[in-house]
C-alpha cells in the first residue's frame, strides 16, 4: 500500500481550514480591528482558502486512486 | 549560501506572541499529522533502499517540493526576510541569479550521472568517478556539516520559541529532536520528504496572507517603493536602491549589499550556487528518490518554478517591515540590537503585527515546520552518507541489508543526538561554531570545480581531484585570512578574516564571501587540470561509462511533450528568471 501524500495534505488543510472558519465566525470582531489587517476577518478568509485547498487535494487523491 | 547565521536570534527583543487555545490546537493538529504520516509509512520500509532512498519510487512533483522544502529551512525564511529589510530587492539575487540557473544546470547536465550511475549518494559518485580518498574527504566533511546545520536549526528554533513564547529552551530542543527522530525512524526518507511537502504548502499558505496584508497596508508595490525611498537615502544610497536589483551594482559602494556585478555573478551566481545546488547531497538526495530518470531530471526544474516566486513570500515581508518601521508608526517597530536593528526578528514581528489569533497559530506552525524539516533534511542526508559512504565503506563491507537497515536506524538516533549536542555547543560556544562553519564553507567552495572537471573531462584523475579539493580549500582559507570585510582600524581580525594579515579590505562580508569562493574555485580548477596532466589516468573509458559526459549515451527525449524534455522545459524556466531580473532591474 502506498500512501498518497495528497491525502494527509488534504485532510490537514481541511481541518485547519474548518478550525479557522469556526474561529473566524465566533471570535470577537474587535480583534480584527485591533490587528492591522485593515478590518478584514482574515481568519474567515483564510479558512475558506485552506478548506478549498484541502478539498482540492482530497479530490485529486481520490481521482488518483481511481486511476489505479 | 545556505550557511545558517549563528548570530540569529542572539538578542532578546520585545517581540512577544500570545497564543490562544485555537493557535495551540492548530499546532497540535499539525504535529499529529507529522507523526501520523510516519506511522502510516512505517509499513513501507523493508530495507535500506526504502529507508535511505525512498525506494526510488516517488513522482517528480513530490521530489520537487521536497527538493525546495529541504532547502527552505527556517534560516532561509527568517534570514531572507532579514536580508530583505537590510538590502531590499537585491536579496532576490540569491534566487534569480543564485539558484535558478544552477537548478536548471543540475537537471539537464548532472542528474543523468547521479541518477544513471550506480551511485547512491554524491560521495559515492566521487568514489566511482575518482577514488576512495576523494569520496572519504567529501563524505566526512559533508556528514560533519549536516549534523552541525541541523543542530543550529534546532538551536535557532529553541531560542526563537523561548524568546517570543517564553517556552523552555531545553524542552524545545528535546521535543523537536524527538518528533523529528520519530517520524524519520518510522518512515525514513519518504517520511521526511512527505513532511517537506506539507511544510512547503504551510509556508505558502501561511505567508501569502501576511504579504498581501502588508502590501495592501503600504499601498501596493508602488506604495512600498515610495516608502522605501527614505530608508535608502537615510542609509546614504540612491533613493531607489532598495527596489532595484542590478541598477546599482556598477560599484560596490553604491548598493547596500556592498558587492559589484562581477563578484555577484561569479561568486554567488556561479561558484556558490552551482556548488550548492549541483553537489550538495541534501538536495540531490530528493531528486535521486524519484521513480525514473525523467522524473529525477524534472525534479530540479519543477522546483525552480516555486523557487523563482519565493522572493515575494520571504523577501517582501522584510521590505515591508523596514518600510513600516521607517514610517514612524508607533505601533510597529523592529526591535533594536546594539546600534542597529535586530533584523532576524522581522518575521515574528510581522506575524505579531498582522495576524490575529487563529492565523497567528498558522504562521507559527509554518515557521516551526520549516525549522523541523530543515533539520530532518539534514538528518536524512547524514543517514545515507554515513551508512553507505562511511560505515559500509570503512567499517563493515559485507553485511546483510537487514544489518545496514539497523545501522541506518541507529545512525538516525545518533544523528539527532549529535544535532542536539551541536545545538548546545552553539549555545555555549558561539565562536567555535562560527569557526567550524567557516571551515565547512572553505571545503564547499571549490567542490563544483571538481565535479565540473570530473563530469566533462575524462582525463581528470583521482589524485588531481583530491589535490585540487585540498588546494582549493586552502586557497579559501588563505584568502579569508588575508582579507577583512571592513576598516581594519575598527574591525577585529579573526572569525571575520584577516587572521594572517590584512592585505585587502572588502566593502562587505557578502563581497568577501563571494571572492573567497571565486579564489577557491579557481585554485581548485587550475590545480586539478595541472595535476591531471601530470598524473597517470587509472580509470579506463569502460570504468567511466555513465560517469563522464562524453562516454555516456545521450538521453533521447525528442518526441515527448515539451515539459518532459529537460532542455526545453529548463530553458523556459530560465527565460522566466531572466524576465524577473529585467522587471526588477
Amino acid at each position: 500500500m502506498n500512501l498518497d501524500v495528497r491525502l494527509p495534505m488534504g485532510l490537514l488543510f481541511l481541518i485547519l481550514g474548518v478550525l479557522l472558519l469556526i474561529y473566524g465566525a465566533v471570535s470577537d470582531p474587535a480583534i480584527y480591528a485591533a490587528h492591522h489587517n485593515l478590518g478584514l476577518n482574515i481568519n474567515l478568509i483564510c479558512g475558506v482558502m485552506f478548506s478549498a485547498f484541502g478539498l482540492l487535494m482530497l479530490f485529486l487523491a481520490r481521482r488518483g486512486k481511481k486511476k489505479e | 549560501m545556505n550557511i545558517p547565521n549563528l548570530t540569529l536570534l542572539a538578542a532578546t527583543g520585545p517581540v512577544h506572541l500570545e497564543l490562544a487555545w485555537v493557535d495551540k490546537v492548530i499546532l497540535a493538529v499539525y504535529f499529529a499529522f507529522v507523526l501520523g504520516i510516519g506511522w502510516v509509512l512505517r509499513r513501507q520500509v523493508s530495507g535500506t533502499k526504502d529507508y535511505l532512498e525512498s525506494g526510488r519510487s516517488l513522482p517528480a512533483w513530490i521530489c520537487a517540493l521536497g527538493f525546495i522544502g529541504a532547502n527552505l529551512g527556517a534560516q532561509e525564511v527568517m534570514g531572507m526576510a532579514a536580508s530583505g529589510a537590510k538590502y531590499g530587492i537585491m536579496t532576490s539575487h540569491f534566487y534569480w541569479v543564485g539558484a535558478i540557473p544552477a537548478m536548471i544546470f543540475v537537471a539537464i547536465f548532472m542528474m543523468p550521472f547521479y541518477y544513471g550511475s550506480k551511485a547512491r549518494s554524491v560521495p559515492e559518485y566521487l568514489k566511482l568517478r575518482f577514488d576512495e580518498k576523494t569520496r572519504g574527504f567529501n563524505a566526512i566533511t559533508f556528514a560533519g556539516m549536516t549534523v552541525m546545520s541541523s543542530g543550529i536549526s534546532m538551536y535557532a528554533l529553541a531560542k526563537l520559541l523561548n524568546l517570543v513564547l517564553d517556552w523552555n529552551f531545553h524542552a524545545c530542543i528535546i521535543i523537536s529532536g524527538v518528533i523529528v527522530l520519530a517520524y524519520i525512524l518510522m518512515g525514513g526518507l519518504t517520511s521526511a520528504i512527505y513532511n517537506e511537502v506539507l511544510q512547503f504548502f504551510l509556508i505558502v499558505f501561511g505567508f501569502l496572507p501576511l504579504v498581501l496584508l502588508g502590501l495592501k497596508n503600504v499601498g501596493g508595490w508602488e506604495g512600498l517603493k515610495a516608502k522605501l525611498m527614505p530608508v535608502a537615502s537615510g542609509a546614504g544610497f540612491d533613493s531607489s536602491a532598495w527596489t532595484h536589483s542590478w541598477q546599482f551594482t556598477g560599484s560596490a559602494s553604491a548598493n547596500p549589499m556592498g558587492v559589484e556585478w562581477f563578484g555577484l555573478a561569479m561568486g554567488l551566481g556561479f561558484v556558490l550556487s552551482f556548488g550548492y545546488w549541483c553537489t550538495d547531497f541534501l538536495v540531490i538526495q530528493r531528486a535521486m528518490a524519484a521513480k525514473d530518470m525523467g522524473a529525477a531530471r524534472r525534479t530540479p526544474i519543477l522546483a525552480a518554478i516555486p523557487k523563482m516566486l519565493f522572493p515575494a513570500l520571504v523577501i517582501l515581508p522584510g521590505m515591508i517591515a523596514i518600510a513600516l518601521h521607517s514610517m514612524g508608526d508607533a505601533s510597529f517597530h523592529l526591535p533594536a540590537k546594539g546600534n542597529s536593528l535586530d533584523y532576524d526578528l522581522v518575521v515574528p514581528t510581522m506575524l505579531q503585527y498582522y495576524f490575529p489569533t487563529g492565523m497567528l497559530g498558522i504562521g507559527l506552525t509554518a515557521l516551526m515546520a520549516s525549522f523541523m524539516s530543515g533539520m530532518a533534511g539534514n538528518v536524512t542526508a547524514f543517514n545515507t552518507v554515513f551508512t553507505y559512504d562511511i560505515y559500509q565503506s570503512y567499517i563493515k563491507k559485507d553485511g546483510s541489508d537487514r544489518h545496514y537497515l539497523g545501522v541506518s536506524r541507529w545512525t538516525t538516533v545518533i544523528g539527532i543526538a549529535l544535532s542536539m549536542g551541536a545545538a548546545y555547543f552553539a549555545a555555549a560556544f558561539n565562536n567555535i561554531m562560527d569557526v567550524l562553519q567557516l571551515v565547512f564553507a572553505f571545503v564547499n567552495a571549490p567542490l563544483f570545480a571538481t565535479f565540473l572537471l570530473g563530469m566533462f573531462w575524462r582525463r581528470t584523475t583521482g589524485h588531481a581531484a583530491f589535490t585540487g579539493l585540498v588546494v582549493g580549500t586552502l586557497a579559501a582559507a588563505i584568502h579569508h585570512g588575508l582579507s577583512l570585510p571592513g576598516d581594519p582600524s575598527v574591525m577585529a581580525t579573526g572569525v571575520k578574516g584577516g587572521w594572517l594579515s590584512v592585505a585587502h579590505v572588502y566593502p562587505s562580508e557578502m563581497a568577501q564571501n563571494f571572492w573567497t569562493a571565486i579564489w577557491a574555485w579557481s585554485a581548485c580548477f587550475v590545480v586539478t587540470i595541472v595535476v591531471s596532466l601530470a598524473t597517470k589516468r587509472i580509470k579506463t573509458d569502460d570504468d567511466l561509462r555513465g560517469l563522464v559526459y562524453s562516454l555516456t549515451p545521450k538521453i533521447k527525449d525528442e518526441g515527448t511533450v515539451w515539459w518532459k524534455r529537460p532542455a526545453v522545459f529548463g530553458t523556459v524556466v530560465l527565460a522566466c528568471a531572466v524576465v524577473l531580473n529585467i522587471l526588477f532591474w
